[in-house]
């Protein structure tokens, strides 16, 4: 479906989504990223992989946390970093996305990392950019977010070993999340023995299951038992839309407690893309607690993009060293 | 007087079930017989029509020429053209011009060009509310003496009470009402059938409930105030089974569906391409193959292009924010066709849905070949294989999704009143 994204050999050009890849291509992004991290360990964390490669944010959408590993994930690999903000008020004063994209391969950038609200952006860029121009897709719209799924994999792997049997749990706003769309993806290539999506009906979308899902609206049935449970932000503006009462119900019915977790399996971790809402969609001793691994999250997440930029850009992975 | 004779065609004329081998003569604009001419007869042109198929010109319920107000997507001029190249003759459009046609004088001013264009008779559908906003009355009575055909809104009238009167004053002026059915809140922004393929692509959806939430409020009112209805562009299998029910217990209602519902669904939007991006949205296989049921069971009454010309940047931006619509009528007929081809559909039923069922709906002395009628003719050749491209499209939008593929079935001349308009050696 998504073979926009390899090359004639295979390989990978963009990285548009998680759909339609392979499972070996997903297992190689994570094998790359385990060599990756022993950078992130050393004093001077710099590669010369990347040397010569200039690569460019470019967020249409406001975004501190992803951007920033990014650019960290592109500074390590020693290319060039261009942060480009577009404002969205000024891309509505005619500027097209179109115009925009060949303005900036103008100034001979390899690489465009970009996030933009609407679904499918990065799928048009890349469709449209000049053949030797790569295109990652930091999000768009509801769509996909594939490098955090595959951070997501990555620490999933981390915790829980290669290729366990494990029962996984996404739970809360399942409708406007990219992450969860991406992570469906992802643990059904990669193998996860079940999947579910939890949450209430107003935040389920229609026909999910048809990704590979099972719907579950009560939290402590979702959670019976699963190996993973992957907690979603929920944005304060879905009580706008009619699509949640309050902030306050949501926590009581839908919020990852001490008390809630209990029903999951022992050793059970808990994730959460970030940025946390503490009483939302999750307790503060939830998310300090020994069973989170929201942190180390951040951190592979920087191997991951460092990965996924220089299997792309082509260059030569460094021999595997051990995995942490 | 003008004379003209077309001669050994296969004439097919679907208002009086005609179809076998003869000649058809036209004198003073008009079809004069059908087979043998008068004996006093002598036509000054001859149009020679063997293995071609003579049928009446097509009447297209919803065209969009984009004049006014957005004549970079297309002119009175360039779309007549197009209409005239795909055999269209009479061409209904929509009020949601720029200005909207609330005002006589933007009815008039769309008329008055079309004549000097000469390519294709245009009659105008007049706004139901002032600027379509749902508020207050267009002046429907002067709208009609300014030769408006019915009546449409094209957006959704969000007050029920407002829709109610402006159903009743259209009542009173005779005039019928054009309905698009769609709920203004239920798929707010949404830009593709809601169901597994808005999910799998994070685009918003429009449920199958925004269409027959608002069919059924429009059957109870239609019911209560006893109006002539027409529903536009159908797009659930839902809708059609109200509609037909409707029908059953008696209601004056017909519907239409467009070439792209009847041919396409939502798994042809793949990853995204804003060709697929319309308006209702493409649905599901379900839908499609209800609505294809609908027009073989007699409840969708016609076929329209729903022609919607756009420049190529409309379509060069990620799906939710491209522009809706498809530029189609250069597609009509050779979709009506393989829809005969594909269906159990007869050739001559489906010709119907094109020109004697849509004349019907508009309530025209038009879609026919009968003797005495205006001789608004089409002939094509049912045989010519093509392949559509941008550069055989004659609408200055080339924005379709059909672009490559193969077609059977040419237009090889239009006559309007008798007159050739478009004359397919001619334009080689």
């Amino acid at each position: 479906m998504n073979n926009i994204q390899l090359d004639q050999q295979g390989r990978l050009k963009h990285f548009l989504g998680i759909e339609g890849l392979e499972r070996t291509l997903l297992i190689d992004i994570l094998n790359t990223a385990a060599s990756f991290l022993s950078i992130d360990a050393k004093a001077v964390k710099k590669a010369p992989i990347l040397r010569g490669k200039t690569i460019v944010n470019l967020f249409f959408e406001p975004s501190t946390r992803t951007r920033t590993t990014f650019e960290l994930a592109a500074k390590r690999l020693s290319a060039d970093v261009l942060n480009f903000n577009v404002d969205t008020s000024s891309a509505s004063k005619g500027e097209t996305i179109i115009d925009m994209l060949h303005n900036l391969e103008a100034m001979h950038c390899d690489m465009f990392v970009v996030r933009h609200n609407a679904c499918g952006a990065a799928h048009f860029m890349a469709q449209h950019v000049s053949p030797h121009i790569h295109i990652i897709n930091a999000g768009d719209g509801e769509h996909e977010h594939p490098t955090q799924a595959m951070l997501d994999m990555y620490t999933i792997r981390q915790y829980k070993g290669e290729c366990a049997p494990l029962r996984v749990a996404i739970v809360g706003d399942i409708l406007h999340s990219r992450v969860a769309r991406s992570d469906i993806h992802a643990l059904r290539t990669l193998g996860a023995s079940e999947v579910r999506v939890v949450g209430p009906k107003t935040l389920i979308p229609k026909g999910v299951e048809a990704l590979g899902v099972k719907v579950f609206n009560n939290l402590k049935s979702g959670l019976h038992e699963v190996d993973v449970i992957i907690m979603l932000r929920l944005q304060r503006e879905r009580m706008q839309g009619a699509l949640l009462p309050s902030a306050h119900e949501y926590f009581q019915y839908y919020g990852l407690t001490e008390e809630v977790l209990k029903v999951a399996h022992p050793d059970a971790i808990v994730m959460h893309p970030g940025p946390i809402n503490r009483g939302v969609e999750i307790d503060s001793t939830v998310a300090d607690g020994e069973r989170s691994v929201i942190l180390p999250q951040v951190s592979n997440g920087i191997a991951v993009r460092m990965a996924v930029m220089a299997m792309i850009l082509g260059v030569v992975i460094p021999e595997q060293k051990e995995v942490h | 007087m003008a004379t003209l004779s077309i001669l050994g065609g296969r004439v097919i004329d679907p208002a009086s079930n005609v179809d076998l081998v003869t000649d058809v003569h036209i004198a003073d604009e008009k079809i004069l017989a059908l087979g043998t001419a008068p004996p006093d007869f002598s036509a000054e042109q001859q149009i020679e029509a063997k293995n071609q198929i003579v049928c009446p010109g097509l009447i297209d319920l919803s065209v969009r020429l984009r004049e006014p107000g957005a004549e970079h997507k297309g002119t009175i001029i360039s779309e007549t053209r197009a209409a005239a190249a795909s055999g269209v003759t009479t061409i209904c459009c929509p009020p949601d011009t720029n200005p909207v046609i609330d005002t006589p004088a933007v009815a008039k001013l769309l008329q008055h060009r079309a004549t000097e264009a000469g390519m294709a008779k245009i009659l105008p559908l007049a706004a139901l509310t002032q600027g379509l906003k749902g508020e207050h009355l267009a002046e429907m009575g002067v709208l009609k003496e300014a030769g408006c055909i019915g009546v449409s809104n094209v957006l959704p009238i969000v007050n029920t009470q407002v829709l109610r009167h402006a159903l009743e004053y259209a009542a009173n002026c005779d005039l019928t009402v054009f309905l698009q059915a769609h709920d203004k809140w239920l798929g707010h922004n949404g830009c593709v059938h809601e169901g597994a393929v808005s999910t799998r692509l994070g685009l918003l959806g429009v449920p199958e409930t925004a269409e027959t939430i608002e069919v059924a409020r429009d059957l109870l009112l239609i019911e209560m105030i006893g109006i002539r209805a027409h529903f536009c562009r159908l797009s659930t299998a839902r809708a059609v089974d109200m509609v037909k029910e409707a029908q059953v217990k008696g209601l004056p209602v017909t519907a239409d569906v467009s070439t792209h519902h009847l041919f396409l669904t939502e798994l042809d939007i793949k990853n995204y391409d804003s060709q697929c991006h319309v308006n209702p949205p493409l649905r599901s296989q379900q839908d499609k193959k209800g609505l294809r049921e609908g027009l073989l069971q007699g409840s969708i009454n016609a076929i329209t292009s729903d022609h919607q010309p756009h420049e190529a940047d409309a379509k060069l931006s990620p799906f939710a924010m491209s522009a809706s619509g498809i530029s189609a009528i250069d597609s009509l007929l050779p979709l009506s066709l393989r829809l005969a081809e594909e269906t159990q559909i007869d050739l001559i039923t489906a010709l119907g849905y094109i020109t004697h069922q849509p004349a019907q709906i508009l309530g025209i002395e038009a879609g026919t070949l009968t003797v005495g009628h205006k001789a608004d003719i089409c002939i094509f050749d049912p045989n010519c294989q093509w392949t559509l491209t941008p550069d055989n499209m004659h609408s200055l939008g080339h924005n379709s999704p059909f672009l490559g593929w193969e077609f059977k079935g040419k237009v090889s001349y239009t006559l309007i009143n008798g007159r050739v308009v478009y004359n397919n050696l001619d334009s080689r």
